[in-house]
């Protein structure tokens, strides 16, 4: 496999030392890593995530808008960070892998690499309480 | 002074002319490793010669060009002791040579105007728009990139501000060149997975791998973040790269030759796997 970009290898070592749950997909939305803090949210530890396409991984989710309507693929703010080049704050309610549905707000952004290419997405997840 | 390899001319020649790091330290305790700044003459096969990084190092070396030439030089970063030889540079003064300076790229201010804070009064009487030789300046590409008969990749690693890393090849043989690089910011207890290690790619299978080797285990501890490796890790890297042999590189001012010594003989005592540690001595001359 060939080596990450330099953002994405600090994003991870950043991410791993966090408490907010982050989630880091590569520059097509395949995921890469998510924190400990994010494994609670998720439901399921990152060592026994298989490989997941950017599309599959957001699928598996279910996610609803903060109304419970089903949230099209291409409104999941990683999608829209990465396509839009912006930053994306949202709540949306998902199901996560243990089968717990979770009220969430998410922030995704984009990281853009020294020449301003897209090297990667971050989402950070704030769970709400009620 | 060669590393005792059989010299053929048709491989690359890579020349320490600075193999210190942080700034400048002649002095009767630094004669063996040299006192100069981070520099390294490459010359391809073809003729081909590009220069690794302007430190002080890069005086001597432009005094050793007596006919009109390209050269291109390569800087891996803008801190003042890989630029600060730019303006002894003899060749910048001839209007006869044609030089290229390439450099990390920035989406805030283009190559010309980042030298420019020092090529330029208060700091340097000169202006870099005065130089006599045909100058162009290149941001490095994220694609290889072809000078002459040398293929060059350059990468971004891990080191404070913008900084990349250089992979030279002839098609024969590789040198990998990141002489300011701390790896270990971006994995926990390295080497680990190639795939998350900054370097890796470029140190990949090298002949000869020129790595940042400035600290020993006890410096660094209270130095993270500083930018640069402790010795061990500069080995790990290189043998998780499968390098073939490392030369020790940027090596702290505050160290003298003996101290020098030990940190090679400590490398050494690490290295398996054939890997071979070479000292970074000023002067030195390798074959790739």
């Amino acid at each position: 496999m060939a080596q990450r970009d330099v953002g994405l290898i600090l994003m991870r070592q950043l991410a791993s030392g966090l408490a907010v749950p982050t989630l880091i997909a590569d520059e097509s939305g395949d995921l890469l890593f998510f924190n400990e803090p994010a494994e609670l949210v998720l439901g399921r530890r990152f060592d026994e995530m298989g490989y997941l396409h950017g599309g599959e991984f957001a699928r598996s989710f279910a996610l609803r808008d903060e109304h419970g309507d089903p949230l099209p693929e291409d409104q999941v703010p990683l999608r829209v960070a990465m396509r839009e080049l912006r930053a994306v704050h949202r709540r949306v309610v998902f199901r996560g892998f243990d089968g717990v549905d979770r009220k969430v707000e998410i922030t995704a952004f984009p990281l853009l690499g020294a020449g301003g290419h897209l090297t990667g997405v971050v989402a950070m997840f704030w769970e709400r309480k009620q | 002074m060669t590393d005792g390899q059989a010299a053929d001319d048709r491989s690359m020649r890579v020349s320490l002319w600075g193999t210190r790091g942080s700034i400048a330290s002649a002095g009767p305790d630094t004669v063996a490793y040299g006192g100069n700044t981070s520099c390294v003459e490459v010359e391809g096969r073809d003729g081909t010669i590009v220069i690794l990084d302007a430190g002080t190092g890069i005086r001597r070396v432009g005094d050793t060009y007596k006919e009109p030439r390209r050269i291109d030089i390569l800087l891996t970063h803008l801190h003042m002791d890989h630029i600060q030889g730019l303006g002894f540079f003899a060749p910048f003064f001839e209007k006869d040579f044609e030089v290229h300076v390439w450099g990390p790229p920035s989406t805030t201010e283009g190559l010309r105007a980042r030298l420019s804070r020092y090529l330029s009064p208060p700091l340097f009487p000169v202006r870099l728009r005065d130089v006599a030789a045909r100058l162009e300046l290149h941001d490095v590409p994220r694609e290889p990139f072809e000078v002459g008969g040398l293929e060059i990749d350059g990468d971004v690693v891990i080191h404070p501000g913008q900084t990349v890393g250089y992979r030279i090849s002839d098609g024969a043989a590789t040198v990998a060149y990141l002489p300011d690089h701390e790896p270990a910011l971006g994995a926990n207890g390295m080497p680990t997975d190639p795939a998350w290690t900054s370097g890796h790619d470029l140190a990949a299978g090298a002949d000869l791998l020129i790595h940042d080797a400035q600290y020993t285990a006890d410096e660094y501890e209270e130095r993270v973040g500083w930018g640069h490796s402790r010795i061990s890790d500069a080995v790990g890297l290189a043998q998780m790269a499968g390098a073939k042999r490392l030369v020790t590189f940027h090596h702290d001012p505050a160290h003298d030759d003996h101290e020098l010594d030990r940190m090679v003989e400590d490398a050494r005592a690490m290295a398996t796997d054939g890997l071979e540690i070479l000292p970074g001595r000023e002067g030195a001359v390798f074959r790739a």
